[in-house]
């Protein structure tokens, strides 16, 4: 038996799912699912979304984090998702890596935020290796000082999910929908979206990026290909998300009540 | 840490029992659950909230999700949710009922969940429906001895 193979044998399973370009209101509704009903561990991995999206956390407050008079005119889609965190704005630039455990199959993890950030972090460490001084850095990946993924979670009594989004490359002037926030990390020292951030794109191609975070899985879990349908998780009737669109009428009522 | 030693003044101040174990604090007279909330029961009438070790390893809450008044709980059922360093963790019942009240105070003071987890930081009130269900809760003793067996496995 090869040393590669001796490591995996007795790792657990993970599924595996690829999805290029799928809106983030499926990928989000499809996880929070996946969550809640299965009791398999899984990898989402979506190469991209279809089109500009907020995506804001779990507390997330329109008025305290948007410019919404430009949201509202470009007509930008707002989502809150069932995990924790800040505020985002992803589009085709954006690279999703989803990882959904059972506590049980990550050994020497406490279901708690900091011990998964402590495990996620050693795990994109092995992606990252050598390149960029990439470091957990407040809850966020860093290169040096420049953030270039925001991460979230969502903690059950037995299952997890930390999930990222990689900003593989990104408009400036989309920046421009969000406010800075009241919280903030400390490092970010009041500096501008454009200049707190910066793209992966410059450090490492797309598809190796993928290649070697798909390596690192297999450094924990045996990994398992598999096609789901992501549309359906939407429309579930037996599941109820928390995940949610807001609609026009809630945004203008966020934005009428700054105006009081 | 500075959870301990507020544990500490509350505790004399309230003249409660406050046990020391290892790294997160009790209340003698609670029932605790393996997932981290604890019960204080009054006859039918139960108030619960979530533990030291719990707010300790949460960190620093920065929102809570209530449930409304008059929903039903399940012993082992999420009823609402807690967010802390960019997580949102599920908060258990360790009793089944309803929701008679919830504590309002959270919604614009999610820090006092860290700061008095066993009095100011309770979350909701349950008429109990299933009294017998309170067995299989621990006491205070065993819930310590769950906590450092459960840090030492990590």
């Amino acid at each position: 038996m090869t040393l590669p193979q001796a490591r995996k044998v007795g790792l657990p399973l993970m599924n595996l799912v690829k999805f290029k370009g799928i809106p983030i209101l499926q990928q989000l509704c499809l996880e929070e699912k996946l969550l809640r009903t299965s009791s398999d561990n899984w990898c989402i991995i979506n190469d991209g979304t279809n089109a500009p999206t907020i995506v804001m956390g779990m507390s997330g407050k329109p008025s305290e984090l948007l410019e919404l008079g430009h949201v509202l005119q470009d007509q930008i889609p707002v989502i809150r998702r069932f995990t924790g965190g800040g505020t985002v704005i992803v589009d085709h630039g954006t690279i999703f890596i989803s990882l959904i455990c059972n506590k049980d199959d990550v050994p020497g993890v406490l279901p708690y935020p900091r011990s998964i950030m402590s495990w996620s972090s050693l795990f994109y460490n092995e992606v990252f290796q050598g390149i960029g001084d990439f470091q957990l850095r407040e809850n966020d990946y860093v290169f040096g000082n420049r953030k270039f993924g925001g991460n979230a979670q969502s903690i059950t009594k037995n299952r997890w999910i930390h999930h990222t989004s990689f900003l593989w490359d990104y408009e400036a002037k989309n920046m421009a929908y969000l406010k800075l926030p009241s919280r903030a990390p400390e490092y970010r020292l009041a500096r501008s979206h454009t200049g707190f951030v910066c793209r992966m794109k410059d450090y490492m191609p797309r598809t190796v990026f993928i290649g070697k975070t798909v390596q690192a899985i297999e450094n924990y879990f045996t990994v398992e290909p598999l096609n789901l349908d992501a549309d359906s998780a939407v429309h579930d009737t037996e599941f109820v998300h928390s995940t949610n669109l807001l609609t026009k009428q809630e945004l203008e009522e966020a934005c009428a009540s700054m105006h009081k | 840490m500075a959870s301990r030693l507020w544990a500490s003044r509350a505790a004399s101040y309230l003249r409660i029992s406050v046990f020391h174990r290892g790294f997160s604090s009790v209340v003698k007279d609670f029932k605790y659950a393996d997932s981290h909330e604890w019960v204080k029961v009054e006859g039918n009438s139960a108030t619960v909230g979530i533990t030291d070790h719990a707010q300790d390893h949460l960190g620093d809450v920065v929102y809570v999700e209530l449930p409304e008044v008059g929903v039903a709980v399940t012993q082992g059922g999420s009823f609402g949710a807690v967010e802390s360093v960019k997580a949102t963790s599920d908060i258990n019942s360790p009793v089944s009922g309803k929701v008679v009240e919830v504590n309002e105070e959270l919604n614009n003071s999610p820090g006092l969940v860290n700061a008095s987890p066993y009095e100011n930081g309770w979350i909701i009130k349950v008429e109990i429906s299933k009294t017998d269900e309170l067995k299989s809760l621990m006491d205070s003793d065993q819930y310590s001895k769950f906590c450092e067996e459960e840090d030492a496995k990590h």
